[in-house]
């Protein structure tokens, strides 16, 4: 049974459509990822997912159990970090963390040790004090010291320096091969990347891609730089070629996955020095997506 | 000082008044409004003059009186006017003023608001500046509406113009404490606490100073601006000069917080905060032991200033019983209120008046922390953990209920405890006082219940609970002086309030009361079930 259903997820701020038809599973154990650009309704389908907001329709089942009517029970199975983290400014760090891994049902006191120090976090300061990643690292630490099967992560790592970022993703790492499930949502793509198994791209409330990254790749198109002997001419005639740009010997454009093999033909007469191409990331697939919607709309 | 420092404020100005544009005009005409109905009602009540001095000597030899409301500076209407209103102008404009000068200073720099404004072309001493502009404008348009309307009146224009000063006085004298306030603490909550502190040692410096004026010690009211609000004395001989003491005084406040702001960095206060625990203890375990925790330093304020309050109460009800006996001549003057011990009653009686509004202020603040916690978005943190919506509400309910009867005992136990001890019969007023506190208790409750049924079925319109609460005072004060039907000062659940000093506890209203705050409550948290958060 899947971990996370969303069938046909409706919701409505007033008149104004937050969500529209929203449809998602996460599998057992695997690391899925919810990436969208701001206002997209990410927050609000976690929210959803964690019984806060009301849904207007659809269907919504986490770990088996409806999040608006069984919500304290299965919190208790469950651990969320907000985007937006806001705590007690007269209560230390220390004391936020244990308190939240006491509500969620207990956590081992060497486990959080060993993440406030992995973390690098000061815990005896009043939270008032700390920064934006001070703030995030006490709600991640709380969540990453209970022992629970889902861990749902709202831009968590919003804040961190580099550093903690990767002590972030050693901890998704851990609680994946523990088999932990985790939905991370995010619009910082390299991240996504490296972490997620499958990923579900929502915009304006819409899902409008779902996927593995490999699925979602043939979508886009591979950037190729190439230096010749002889100028490469004639490429803007060959299909599935684009944002051509000559430089001398060098050329740089983007093809689209299928058109490879026809432009590696046309390269080599012109006798090639050098090539590197660079897989889409997903930030030309978001790039990608959003030049198609635009000239969609635009005819 | 440097022009740099001021560039900005006049933006700032604007977006203050933008920001405040229904909470500035509410506040300017509330004072003004409270005069008009208390010059109203004592030109009803006392028409002549011989009924006016009447009035003056009952309460000038009452040293009860005197300590809760200050002197009577003349046996006039004008000087009666003052003397009525004085404290409760003191207690709207002070905390208007102190509220809105560390709202946009403080509060801003501590939620980060500031950042924005501060990276723009804006002066380190703009947001102060700006803040100040607005509420000392503010307290001069007050002074010339009360002014005007108690001229309308036909009332001597110097009086007039003495009384508007001084409100306006006292409301420069707290904007420019909450500024100086506002730099030392990090934190909005710590610097409001500092506010209101002071404005409590002003008062109590001010009662016991003026409760004591016959025996000449009145130099303790010297020392408080709010004693210089009665030595101005308008109506009588208005001494101008007091007004120059309020100046230097603000001057001087104004100065020390300048000097403060160019000392600290942004966001930080002069006074830092303490390190905290590395580890939670053992008991913080429960959204009960959180709401403890969030709850308990006001509580523990709160709880000491009614204290305080008892104690001087019970002091006071024993001088003036002792100078009832003393004074045959007063005590006729009295004998139609019931003697010596009736009036002591009425002393006590007066008190919880005030103090079931405070508690039912209280008892508001504590119940909208849900709303503020939700708000700040930190009840995400607990909702998204084993915790139930019912039980984290009814853990914060837990306190607010328990809170309201706390404050009210911290004040029924002294001040019955200090009168019964000078009496020598502890064993039979300590009981009597401690249980006409505790009656107010379901009244507040009602008030509480109030703020839970709009928190749970319209969040947004919590704020309403204030304006309720004001309706319900606005009631008992117009219901004590005018002519008002039984049906209109029904609404107020504090009218339904058995006296219990006067005529014995009766039960009926005491339930009927708990009830409707327990159904309150309810309709309150079933519409919290049923909505979103956030």
């Amino acid at each position: 049974m899947s971990v996370i259903e969303i069938e046909n997820l409706t919701k409505y701020y007033g008149k104004t459509r937050a969500l529209n038809d929203v449809n998602l599973t996460v599998e057992d154990g695997e690391v899925f990822g919810f990436i969208g650009p701001n206002g997209a309704g990410k927050t609000t389908t976690l929210r959803i997912l964690l019984g806060l907001l009301r849904k207007n329709a659809g269907n919504v089942s986490v770990l088996g159990a409806d999040p608006w009517r069984d919500a304290a029970a299965l919190h208790r199975r469950l651990a969320y970090v907000p985007g937006d983290v806001s705590l007690w400014p007269n209560l230390s760090g220390g004391e936020v963390i244990d308190l939240l891994g006491r509500l969620r049902g207990g956590f081992r006191q060497s486990r959080r040790d060993e993440l406030v120090e992995r973390f690098k976090f000061d815990p005896t300061k009043p939270c008032r004090t700390y920064s934006t990643g001070n703030r995030q690292k006490v709600a991640l630490i709380a969540a990453f010291i209970s022992d629970v099967e889902l861990f749902i992560l709202d831009e968590p790592t919003l804040g961190l320096d580099p550093l903690m970022e990767a002590v972030f993703r050693d901890c998704v790492t851990e609680v994946k091969q523990a088999g932990k499930t985790v939905l991370l949502s995010s619009h910082i793509l390299a991240e996504v990347e490296a972490l997620c198994d499958r990923i579900s791209i929502i915009n304006e409330g819409t899902i409008v891609e779902s996927g593995t990254l490999a699925e979602l790749r043939h979508l886009t198109r591979i950037s190729v730089s190439v230096e010749t002997v002889r100028p490469v001419t004639g490429l803007s005639e060959l299909q599935g070629v684009h944002n051509i740009r000559v430089d001398g010997a060098r050329a740089h454009f983007t093809v689209d996955a299928g058109a490879i093999n026809r432009v590696m033909e046309h390269l080599t007469p012109f006798d090639v020095r050098a090539l590197t191409s660079a897989p889409p990331t997903l930030e030309d697939l978001f790039l990608r997506h959003y030049e198609l919607q635009t000239g969609e709309s635009a005819q | 000082m440097k022009v740099g420092e001021f560039s900005g404020t006049g933006a700032l100005i604007r977006l203050i008044l933008r920001r405040d544009r229904l909470l500035l005009p509410i506040w300017i005409a509330l004072p003004p409004l409270f005069v008009v109905l208390v010059v109203a009602a004592f030109v009803s009540l006392y028409p002549t003059a011989a009924s006016q001095q009447m009035l003056a000597a009952q309460i000038v030899n009452s040293p009860g009186f005197v300590a809760l409301l200050g002197p009577v500076s003349s046996a006039t209407i004008g000087g009666l006017t003052a003397w009525r209103s004085s404290f409760f102008v003191a207690v709207i404009v002070a905390g208007a003023n102190a509220l809105t000068v560390i709202r946009h200073t403080r509060a801003d720099e501590e939620t980060g608001r500031y950042e924005l404004l501060g990276s723009g072309v804006v002066g380190r001493r703009a947001p102060l500046s700006a803040s100040l502009v607005v509420t000392l404008g503010a307290d001069l348009v007050i002074a010339a509406l009360v002014t005007a309307a108690l001229v309308a009146f036909g009332l001597p224009v110097a009086g007039s113009v003495a009384l508007g000063l001084s409100f306006a006085a006292i409301g420069w004298t707290f904007a420019a404490l909450a500024g100086v306030a506002a730099q030392l603490a990090e934190s909005a909550g710590v610097a409001r606490g500092i506010a209101g502190a002071i404005f409590v040692l002003f008062y109590l410096l001010r009662a016991v100073g003026d409760a004591n004026e016959q025996s000449g010690q009145t130099w303790l009211s010297w020392t408080s601006p709010l004693g210089w609000m009665h030595l101005v004395q308008p109506f009588a001989n208005e001494r101008w000069g007091v007004f120059a003491l309020f100046l230097g005084v603000v001057i001087v406040l104004i100065a020390v917080a300048y000097a403060l702001s160019s000392r600290r960095d942004v966001g930080a206060g002069i006074l830092r905060p303490q390190l905290g625990p590395a580890r939670a203890s053992r008991r913080l375990r429960s959204p009960l032991a959180l709401a403890w925790r969030l709850h308990r330093r006001t509580l523990l304020a709160w709880a000491a200033v009614f204290a305080v309050y008892g104690v001087m109460i019970g002091y006071l009800a024993k001088t003036s019983a002792d100078l009832l006996a003393a004074n045959p001549q007063l005590a006729t003057l009295f004998a139609h209120f019931g003697g010596a011990s009736a009036y002591t009653d009425a002393l006590f009686t007066l008190s919880l008046t005030f103090l079931g509004w405070i508690t039912a202020a209280y008892a508001i603040t504590a119940t909208l922390r849900l709303r503020s916690e939700e708000v700040e978005g930190r009840v995400d943190h607990v909702l998204a953990a084993a915790v139930s919506r019912l039980r984290w509400a009814t853990s914060n309910l837990a306190l607010v209920v328990i809170g309201s009867a706390v404050v009210l005992t911290a004040f029924g136990l002294p001040a019955g405890l200090t009168y019964g001890l000078s009496t020598g019969n502890v064993g039979y007023e300590l009981p009597r006082v401690l249980v006409a506190a505790l009656a107010y208790l379901p009244a507040v409750w009602v008030v509480a219940g109030i703020a839970m049924a709009l928190y749970g079925l319209v969040p947004r319109l919590s704020f309403v609970s204030w304006g309720v609460l004001g309706a319900f005072v606005l009631v008992e004060l117009i219901g004590e002086t005018l002519q008002v039907s039984q049906s209109i000062l029904n609404i107020s659940p504090f009218n339904h309030v058995p006296t219990v000093l006067v005529s014995g506890v009766s039960l009926m209203p005491l339930v009927s009361l708990t009830l409707l705050a327990l159904v309150l409550t309810i309709v309150g948290l079933v519409g919290f079930q049923c909505r979103s958060i956030g």
